[in-house]
């Protein structure tokens, strides 16, 4: 991280809380809420709110239809909520497309590899997949950058390997020279991990995905709203991200991939707005990014999630990153001294994301889950869409805290002393050891 | 909080009738796939061979299971099995239809005792829509084992389970 990245005051800090509507809200009787589930969606600042209401209220139009001024308007706005996108990633601003989430945007590349069918005479070598064809991944995966990807295997009878989970919840990077080979046509992983919050090393991946030819599709839902992300030098050929994990609106995630690429890529879904040409029999496609972008788009939530990002970097993405980081090495230095407990994924000092999942010795996550929701503190609890990861891991599921730039140390603080309650209420004896919280044990025990 | 009962928290310590045992005429897997738990469940009927004899007067003789899961649904499969084995299989369902009934009430119904015994310690749970599932996991497993089993239970239920 940069050497003149400040840290967030407690003034700060109350500033940035006081523009989240739902931070002042209670739950559970009177509980103030506190809220740690941010990896699975961020709340919205007002910023972001007003945006989409105000283009709603004053520019609302169909987007690239129509000659009328509010089209006009909201044309410019929605091209311009691209640039900004743009601008934050470090692409040129026809490579972003905006798409549903980042799941639609994962099948959008998923797709665009069977739509490229060997018999099409416009095809496109690097996106056709034949059976002998191998398509990789890791076991950390989301479900969102693993089903897609299973999927495309089972349509085209391309095979689908993965890169499995190695010691401390890093990949096991030995065995990449043996899964990476001129087999391989694309290689799919995550930045950051949704549930260990490791932090994968995206262009050392890249590299040696394509020393062998391969696409590189890098989900970067964790990342891209806690650090910084430049496609300039990360190595990937595509990245997705959804807006409403990143302060932005739900209902919009955004596609970023290389023009060359997206220029050869057939496109996914068909319609209004992504033609060039149209007759009864068939229909030619338009440039990127409109080919992608069928049907009338979700501008409202697009210039929300530009004004998403023109409130993060009103702080600073950089700023942001190690506001996270002081709460994470905060909340695994807590939670180390409760042997009861076990992070899972990388241990205290090893930089991660802004997410933090555990298990409690003897107490299923759901049951956890309930005791700190009664405290008015939200997590996730389950397998967080990452059930091979978990399956992995040899438990069922986890606890997850996961953090936004509006959570404080008081916040780490009521979940902690919740926390606390779960070994008392549950009768598990703190000293015990070395069980798994699989709960395996539990309908075995009697 | 008035969801972890003493009575569930002992359930899912120390569960009843827990394991897979033989024999058995039905079996069913069932998962929850919004947290990943699993129960495998077997049911045994009396007088299953015998095609004679009405579905509705067949005896459980046995329930046995293998659960992974969280405290709710380890202790809803026990008390299940303490609930249904040695009764016939229409008021098993009867308990069942007044245990879904109290679950999904969103905390309007507080159990009849009377049905499901045991089970009114589950009343908190139906304020907590997230945990249902837990709590119905074992039930709809044991509903579907009975369907394995040959039961017709479209008919039982329709004979039995008064509101």
């Amino acid at each position: 991280m940069s050497v003149s990245t400040r840290p967030l005051t407690d003034q700060e800090l109350t500033a940035i809380r006081g523009e989240f509507p739902i931070l002042t809200r209670t739950v559970r009787e009177d509980r103030p809420l506190v809220y740690l589930d941010s990896g699975a969606t961020s709340h919205k600042p007002r910023a972001v709110l007003d945006a989409e209401r105000g283009f709603y209220e004053q520019h609302n139009a169909a987007v690239h239809r129509g000659a009328h001024q509010l089209a006009e308007e909201a044309t410019d706005d929605f091209e311009a909520a691209r640039e900004t996108v743009a601008g934050f990633i470090g692409a040129a601003t026809d490579e972003v497309v905006f798409t549903k989430n980042a799941t639609e945007a994962l099948n959008l590349v998923a797709y665009a590899f069977s739509n490229a069918a060997p018999t099409d005479a416009d095809k496109d070598e690097q996106f056709v997949l034949r059976p002998g064809d191998e398509i990789l991944v890791t076991e950390m995966e989301h479900h969102a950058n693993l089903v897609p990807w299973q999927e495309l295997a089972r349509r085209t009878g391309a095979t689908l390997r993965w890169v499995p989970l190695g010691a401390d919840g890093a990949l096991d990077l030995e065995r990449l020279g043996d899964l990476l080979t001129e087999r391989t046509k694309v290689f799919a992983f995550t930045h950051v991990s949704n549930v260990l919050a490791t932090i994968n090393p995206v262009t050392e991946l890249a590299a040696a995905a394509h020393a062998v030819g391969a696409l590189v599709v890098v989900d970067a839902c964790q990342s891209v709203p806690h650090l910084a992300v430049d496609v300039r030098t990360l190595g990937a050929d595509f990245i997705a991200f959804s807006g409403h994990k990143m302060y932005g609106p739900m209902g919009v995630g955004v596609l970023w991939g290389r023009s060359e690429l997206l220029d050869v890529m057939p496109p996914f879904l068909t319609g209004g707005s992504m033609i060039e040409l149209v007759t009864m029999e068939r229909a030619t496609w338009a440039p990127v990014p409109a080919k992608f972008e069928a049907g009338v788009p979700n501008a409202a939530q697009a210039v929300g999630l530009a004004a998403a990002i023109r409130w993060i970097e009103g702080i600073g993405i950089d700023r942001i990153h190690e506001h996270e980081a002081s709460l994470v090495a905060h909340l695994m230095t807590a939670l180390a001294k409760r042997p009861w407990v076990r992070v899972v994924g990388p241990q205290a000092g090893v930089d991660r994301g802004g997410a933090v999942a555990f298990l409690v010795e003897g107490v299923h996550a759901h049951d956890v889950g309930q005791v700190l929701d009664d405290a008015g503190v939200a997590v996730r609890v389950g397998h967080h869409c990452a059930w091979p990861l978990h399956r992995s891991l040899g438990v069922a599921a986890t606890t997850r805290v996961s953090l936004g730039v509006y959570n404080t140390v008081a916040d780490l603080d009521v979940l902690l002393e919740a926390l606390d309650r779960v070994p008392v209420i549950f009768g598990t004896e703190p000293e015990i050891s070395s069980v798994a919280a699989s709960d395996h044990g539990q309908a075995e025990a009697s | 909080m008035d969801l972890y009962q003493e009575l569930i928290l002992e359930h899912a310590k120390r569960p009843h009738h827990c394991g897979l045992r033989e024999p058995f005429d039905g079996e069913t897997h069932h998962v929850n796939p919004t947290c990943g738990d699993e129960i495998t469940l077997r049911v045994a009927l009396a007088g299953a061979d015998a095609h004679s004899a009405a579905d509705s007067d067949r005896v459980i003789t046995d329930v046995s299971y293998d659960a992974k899961g969280c405290s709710i649904s380890i202790a809803a499969a026990s008390m299940l099995t303490d609930e249904v084995i040695g009764h016939p299989v229409i008021e098993a369902l009867d308990t069942y239809t007044a245990m879904h009934a109290m679950l999904t009430s969103r905390g309007q119904l507080s159990g009849d005792e009377d049905i499901i015994g045991d089970g009114v310690a589950f009343a908190g749970v139906s304020k907590y829509p997230a945990r249902v599932k837990c709590a119905l996991l074992g039930w709809t497993a044991f509903t579907d084992a009975l369907v394995r089993a040959g039961v017709d239970i479209t008919t039982l239920s329709q004979q039995g389970a008064k509101p």
